[in-house]
């Protein structure tokens, strides 16, 4: 329960609140502002997960995201998967344990909820470090409209990490004015624990917002979880800092190595000693100040090793001054210890060449090897990227139209620095922007950084053996050698080392090893760190739960539905719906103890006997209006439409410019210069889309005006031999005798005020009316019409009777008995072609050698010969081998079933097929597979009820 | 994720535009009067540039209008939209 | 130490793979593009035909294009006889691909679900699934219990706003690691003598009437007997250098790819309604199709919008993987055609080969379309598997049509 590594004071934590927390079943305690790392750390635990491959016990590395170490599973509240523990911001009841390679999901579903905002700014900053916090309160004070976004759970960014005074206070002061200034700001967005994934084209960038993660228990339910925030910035400053590098060395992955910065930032920040008895390990003078302060802070810094042969003559009197030794121009070459370090074996380096080595005890070894600036949204951006020399890493190459680059990120490594940098590219956004910089107050004063040394460019120490044990990639266990293997196997390109070693494929996709093994491959080919460059940088810069992207589009929400305005009446009656296309359409009504059979048997006899109403609102309904709409129509149908007269209606087809059917449909003249197009309910839009486009960029000069009615006007077919009464007594002005209201024509009334308009159109073969009306008034009217019905015994039905009804008249449903390679020929629906009109879409394709093939497939009837297997749709069609045995495969398929039903009125099951050569095998008999057996099927034509059309006038 | 700039409405995100091929593929003045492989040209076959490439784009989600567009197609970056020239057949 | 993680970490490689073959002057067979099909092809006329004096020319890395970048989900279950032949001539390639190649490629049959969300998805099943059994191929339509015991991490529940209605199933599916496989042939062709080169862009074609006698590259002209363009989605680049048109595309397609997870998902699942294709690759990770960017580009990425829809499908089929992380995206570029089935065989140029409009199918047929190709080159004459998917089909109008029919792309 104890904390032996807590400092006694300092650190950015709730010392008052104490959190308690579960990790490998052990009880740990915490405070407010802790993560999981830094909690564990002051328990004087380092160790904390399993390799992937070998087994190895691996540590916290670092402080944030590039941590290749901490890998961790979460378990309570919620099983997360492969978390970094210096990523995890501590709560009360945690429970958690070290991941070894592989984390785990959750067996329930995840309640969270997660959603999403769209925000749009002038100037996007990401990082609240030093050069981004200038860079947005520049913005600010301008007048812009900004947005700053940070991925930890305050501002400050590295200043968090360090004793550094600005404007004569400490860092923190800093930070705390400036985000108060920024929050004064009404058009400004500062979100924190706001990691900035992803940027895209024109300024558009994803952040994934923390909102409740760091509650755990606590995370009231109403409150999303995570949010992602799309925002579309007219300029993007990327401050998102600098990572730094480690130097690969035999055994440098053992818990209690740790890159300098890391461990610095541990003790201002969480007040962590990572260790007692520390050596540094540097190619530089930033990693001083880690031995320094943690030298102030009581860790006994048992030695600087600085691989440079001069080291730094002025660090290194800060050093001689607290009795800290100094080692230049040697290096570490190994360590010791298993689950903790306990000794790093250091050696002189001179040319090139490893001295003897001497081991020095420490159960904390601190590396830096310089800094890789973040250059992961700059290069997302398809930024160019160039190998700087004298930092050792890949800085950007080019100004990206709309992106700056600031501090760190861009190579500006000091404190100073950064802020003026900050400054420079807000002000050069802003200038872009047509902005004027408004009231700036002067940058803080720093401490200017001590003239240093240069820094030396050191990937790896030799460890005079294979490099088995030098790791490049950690979480991959890839090693030196695994780079020498896949030289040596003739690889050149990165890209190939890259997926022949796995390295920067894992968790952190290379944040630490990407640079490293970049640098390696270069050595090991003996070409320059350029000549290899990097892996591709793709999104997102660290790991983003499915969920969080998924948002709100879940469940219900994940399409849209769409009903119909007599949706609950059907819900009432206890309809079992279909969706089609986002509708949901009733399939059937079933009765108490039916089953669909028993449901469709009675709904297709009642209406064929009597009167039977269908709700086909979800109808794709087109208005078409203008001089020119006749023209248009005949251009598009097969069939001629500018023949039609007012007042009638017309059934058409359309097809592709490939000739094949794509939607077929009622035509309503309404005027001479107004036509209603009816389209199938999945063929809706895609139909108008057609139109819109033949119209606008084919034929401009046709003055026709096209708009979607289909949701304005309900539809509902009454249908049946009663049909004439059940309309006749609901809108009694209207004469709905066959003299006075003919087949294939339609008529506009009233009811009660209300515009109703009726047409004889018949999807079954029966006698039957189509009613339409606006949308609003549609419930009145279908009851209505179902109280009228009530004396004749009227009979909602479903889609599934509409199916049978109309297969019945072998009338073809686009898209069922269609798949996209059926002409109208092929339907049997030539009459359909019209043989006068010069031209239409599709007309040319028929003229196709293939269109003229004999065993094009055409739509034909069947009929079981046993009158009681219903085929499954989908079954294929064969011709048995002489003997009555199916040939052995591949069988020669005749064609498929594409519609099958069980027909009351025929008193048997009856089927639609495509066939090759289907009209001329009429009275064949063929056969069907079916679970194992061969049903032989009698071949008709495809109308199989009422072939002479003696029904249609009642 | 690109802004698309909408000749009539202005920029707009790309997810409310659809994508509509090559620009400049008339439809032949009389289909009846070309060969088998030169009515295959029109149906099936378009231009597959990398680079600059002459398109046509509908603002689908907004105006629904249809509009010419130069851009790469290696880039994704569009160099000018226009809006048809509506005297005359043939924009396709 | 404690135990490494089963399966976590994966079979090495051998310790050579190819020589960085410098061009030579002159090939009996130059291969344009050095991604799996072109190295497939190679590895063929080698194999089969003891033809070696050829050169696979790669722009960039050797099978860094869609080889590198695709979901590796292999089948057969096609509706058309045409495509079903091609497909299922290339599993039984599969195999015995391990063997042949002598690489541990993870060829892991363990079966592909697709499901059925509407009326008509299942009859386009059924009729795909009598069609692949006529056909000899495995296949068989399973209801919701049964698609729950093959994948129980799939959503079955009626509740869901496109419920599952069936799928089919096809136990000898499955999948394979990439890069390995590209490898594989890679390091075959390079034994035979085969050269490989790689940063070697072809510019342009030297041509006499109606043969082309060299190919011009970046690294100098090179003589060529025969010529096999394999660069899908940059085929046109080539075709429009030769002077003659093919109805292909390009267009981005996105992937990603979660952190490893522990064993959950023991299949492949792929959902045409949902659009959803998923599996759990060898290490532990989720690997994911996107859909296509509707606009052409050779840009290999494309919108963020697509992944987000392609999450809430995911989360939508698998519950499971809300706390998933997608860890990289990335995209490639198919090339599509204009029926959804390749384009392979001749050309007008009498001495030049044409494959491509794989679209997404391309990584499934690599071992099929490597030998097909390998023998049209040889014998100058179309293989059976592919001459139904001629480049004159598009004027016959006799094509194969694999949208409509079964629409399951991929």
């Amino acid at each position: 329960m104890s904390a032996p590594f807590r400092t006694p004071e300092g650190g950015r934590i709730d010392r008052s609140t104490t959190l308690e927390f579960t990790f490998d079943g052990q009880t740990h305690t915490g405070h407010p502002g802790d993560t999981l790392a830094s909690a564990l750390l002051a328990a004087g635990r380092h160790s904390i997960a399993t390799s992937v491959k070998l087994g190895r016990p691996r540590g916290v590395a670092a402080a944030w995201a590039e941590d290749p170490g901490s890998l961790v599973q979460i378990e309570e509240p919620f099983p997360e998967p492969m978390l970094l523990a210096t990523t995890v911001e501590l709560y009360d009841g945690l429970v958690a344990h070290g991941l070894p390679g592989q984390g785990r999901l959750a067996e329930v579903p995840d309640s969270a909820r997660y959603d999403a905002v769209h925000h749009h700014v002038d100037v996007l900053v990401v990082g609240a470090g030093p050069a981004g916090l200038v860079a947005a309160l520049t913005a600010a004070r301008a007048g812009a409209r900004v947005a700053l976004v940070d991925e930890q759970a305050e501002a400050g960014g590295a200043l968090l990490g360090t004793d550094d005074v600005l404007d004569g206070a400490p860092a923190p002061e800093w930070v705390a004015a400036a985000v108060a200034e920024l929050a004064a700001h009404p058009d400004v967005l500062h979100l924190q624990r706001t990691t900035a994934f992803g940027l895209y084209d024109d300024g558009f960038v994803l952040a994934l917002e923390r909102r409740t993660d760091h509650l755990g228990t606590a995370a009231p339910r109403n409150v999303s979880r995570q949010r992602v925030w799309r925002i579309r910035a007219r300029r993007v400053v990327v401050a998102a800092g600098a990572h730094e590098r480690p130097v690969v060395f035999a055994d440098n992955d053992r818990p209690g190595i740790m890159l300098a910065g890391g461990a610095r930032t541990f003790l201002h920040r969480y007040g962590v000693l990572p260790g007692r008895e520390a050596v540094l390990f540097t190619t530089n003078d930033s990693a001083y100040d880690a031995a320094l302060d943690l030298h102030r802070a009581g860790v006994r810094v048992q030695a600087v090793v600085d691989a440079r042969p001069e080291g730094s003559p002025q660090r290194r009197q800060d050093c001689e001054r607290a009795g800290i030794r100094v080692l230049s121009g040697a290096v570490v070459t190994g360590t010791q210890g298993v689950e903790r370090v306990t000794h790093a074996l250091v050696a002189p380096l001179a040319a090139g060449e490893v001295g003897a080595s001497s081991a020095i005890g420490c159960d904390l070894l601190l590396v830096s090897g310089g800094w890789n600036p973040a250059v992961h949204l700059f290069s997302q951006a398809r930024g160019r990227l160039r190998y700087d020399e004298a930092l050792g890493a890949f800085l950007p190459a080019e100004e990206l139209d709309g992106v700056a680059v600031a501090g760190s990120a861009a190579g500006v490594l000091d404190l100073a620095g950064c802020l003026a940098d900050g400054r420079r590219v807000a002000d050069a956004a802003l200038a872009a922007l047509g902005l004027a910089a408004g009231e700036q107050s002067a940058l803080p004063a720093v401490e200017a950084t001590p003239a240093g040394s240069a820094p030396m460019t050191l990937w790896r120490v030799p460890d005079g053996g294979d490099g088995s044990t030098s790791f490049v990639d950690l979480q991959r266990d890839a090693t030196v050698a695994d780079l020498a293997r896949a030289t040596g196997a003739g690889l050149r390109s990165m890209e190939h080392v890259k997926r022949y070693t796995t390295i920067g494929t894992a968790h952190d996709q290379g944040k630490t090893s990407g640079v490293l093994a970049s640098g390696i491959t270069a050595e090991l080919l003996g070409v320059p760190v350029q000549a290899t460059g990097t892996t591709t940088f793709r999104p997102p810069y660290t790991p983003v739960a499915f969920a969080a992207l998924a948002g709100r589009d879940r469940g219900r929400l994940f399409d849209p539905e769409r009903v119909t305005a007599v949706h609950d009446w059907h819900v009432a009656e206890g309809a079992v719906f279909e969706d089609v296309g986002q509708w949901k359409r009733p399939r059937y009504y079933p009765r108490p103890g039916e089953d669909m059979d028993a449901a469709v048997l009675r709904e297709c006899a009642a209406t064929r006997g009597g009167v039977g109403i269908l709700d086909g609102s979800t109808l794709g309904k087109i208005d078409v209006q203008g001089p020119d709409a006749a023209e248009f129509l005949d251009r598009l149908y097969t069939n001629m439409i500018s023949s039609l007269k007012v007042g009638s209606v017309r059934y058409g087809v359309m097809c592709g410019v490939d000739g094949m059917v794509i939607d077929d449909g009622t035509v309503l003249r309404l005027a001479e210069d107004r036509f209603l197009v009816l389209t199938t309910t999945g063929g809706a839009a895609k139909v108008l889309d057609w139109m819109e486009e033949w119209l606008q960029t084919e034929w401009p000069q046709l003055r026709v005006r096209l708009a979607s009615v289909t949701e304005q006007w309900s539809t509902f077919p009454v249908v049946g031999p009663r049909s004439r009464d059940v309309v006749g007594a609901v809108f009694p002005d209207v004469d709905v005798s066959n003299e006075a209201f003919p087949f294939m024509t339609w008529r506009d009334t009233a009811l009660g005020g209300v515009p109703v308009r009726l047409a004889r159109i018949s999807f079954s073969g029966e006698l039957a009316y189509e009613v339409y009306v606006n949308s609003w008034y549609a419930r009145a009217v279908w009851e209505r019409l179902i109280e009228a019905g009530r004396p004749h015994g009227i009979t909602p039905y479903g889609t599934e009777t509409m199916h049978v009804l109309r297969a019945e008249k072998g009338y073809p449903i686009i898209g069922q008995d269609t798949d996209g390679t059926v002409t109208p020929h092929d339907l049997g629906m030539a009459w359909a072609v019209s043989k006068k009109k010069p031209d239409f879409i599709g007309k040319r394709s028929f003229a196709r050698p293939a269109n003229s093939d004999p065993l094009r497939k055409q739509l034909v009837g069947l009929l079981p010969v046993d009158r009681d297997t219903v085929l499954p749709e989908g079954s294929q069609i064969v011709e048995l081998a002489d003997g009555g045995q199916l040939p052995p495969p591949p069988v020669p398929m005749l064609g498929h079933v594409t519609s099958s039903y069980r027909s009351a009125e025929l008193g048997r099951p009856f089927a639609l097929a495509l066939v090759k050569g289907g009209r001329s095998r009429i009275g064949e008999t063929v056969h069907v597979p079916v679970d194992g057996t061969l049903v032989p099927v009698e071949v008709t034509g495809s109308v199989l009820v009422d072939p002479e059309g003696a029904r249609r006038d009642g | 994720m690109q802004l698309i700039e909408c000749p009539w409405c202005g920029p707009r995100e790309e997810v409310e535009f659809h994508y509509g091929g090559q620009a400049g593929v008339p439809y032949p003045e009389d289909p009846a009067a070309l060969d088998d492989v030169q009515w295959a040209q029109y149906v099936f076959f378009r231009d597959n540039p990398k680079g600059r490439f002459e398109e046509r784009w509908s603002h689908a989600a907004g105006c629904r209008r249809w509009f010419n567009a130069v851009r790469d197609t290696a880039t994704y970056r569009f160099e000018r939209v226009q809006r048809p020239d509506t005297t005359q057949a043939g924009t396709r | 130490m404690t135990p490494r993680t089963p399966g976590a970490d994966l079979p090495e490689h051998p310790d050579f793979l190819w020589r960085d073959a410098e061009p030579k002057k002159s090939y009996d067979v130059v291969i344009v593009g050095g991604g799996g099909h072109g190295l497939a092809t190679a590895h063929y006329l080698a194999k089969n035909h003891g033809i070696t004096n050829v050169a696979v020319l790669e722009k960039g890395w050797l099978a860094g294009g869609n080889m590198a970048r695709n979901t590796t989900i292999i089948r057969s279950n096609y509706l058309w006889d045409e495509s079903s032949a091609i497909y299922e001539h290339s599993l039984k390639l599969w195999e015995g691909l391990e063997e042949d190649l002598g690489y541990p490629i993870l060829f892991s049959q363990r079966g592909v679900l697709n499901l059925a969300h509407t009326l008509q998805d299942v009859r386009d099943s059924v009729r795909r699934v009598e069609a692949n059994k006529l056909n000899g191929v495995d296949a068989e339509w399973v209801e919701p219990d049964e698609v729950r015991k093959i994948c129980p991490i799939v959503n079955t529940s009626s509740d869901i706003r496109y419920p599952v209605l069936g799928a089919t199933y096809q136990p000898r599916a499955g999948i394979a690691k990439h890069d390995y496989v590209a490898w594989g042939f890679a390091r075959r062709a390079d034994e035979a003598g085969i050269d490989l080169i790689q940063d070697c862009e072809v510019t342009g074609f030297t041509t006499d009437g109606d043969r082309v006698t060299g190919v011009q590259t970046t690294r100098g002209t090179i003589a060529a007997g025969k010529v096999a363009l394999c660069a899908a989605g940059h085929t046109t680049t080539l075709t429009d250098m030769l002077g003659f048109r093919v109805p292909v595309q390009s267009h981005p397609l996105q992937a990603l790819v979660s952190e490893l997870l522990e064993p959950v998902h023991p299949t492949v699942v792929m959902s045409n309604a949902v659009h959803v294709y998923v599996s759990q690759a060898h290490k532990g990770e989720l690997v994911m199709g996107a859909g296509v960017d509707s606009y052409n580009g050779y840009g290999q990425r494309g919108a963020f919008s697509i992944i987000e829809r392609q999450m809430a499908a995911a989360v939508e089929l698998f519950p499971v993987f809300a706390r998933a992380h997608l860890l990289r995206t990335w995209g490639g570029i198919v090339d599509t055609s204009p029926d959804a089935s390749p384009i392979v065989g001749r050309t007008p140029y009498e001495n030049v080969y044409l494959n491509c409009g794989w679209g997404t199918g391309g990584f499934k047929a690599t071992p099929g379309i490597g030998d097909c190709m390998a023998h049209t080159i040889a014998l100058d004459e179309p293989h059976p598997h592919v001459a139904p998917f001629a480049l004159d089909r598009f004027v016959t109008g006799a094509l194969v049509d694999e949208h409509g029919a079964a629409a399951v792309a991929h």
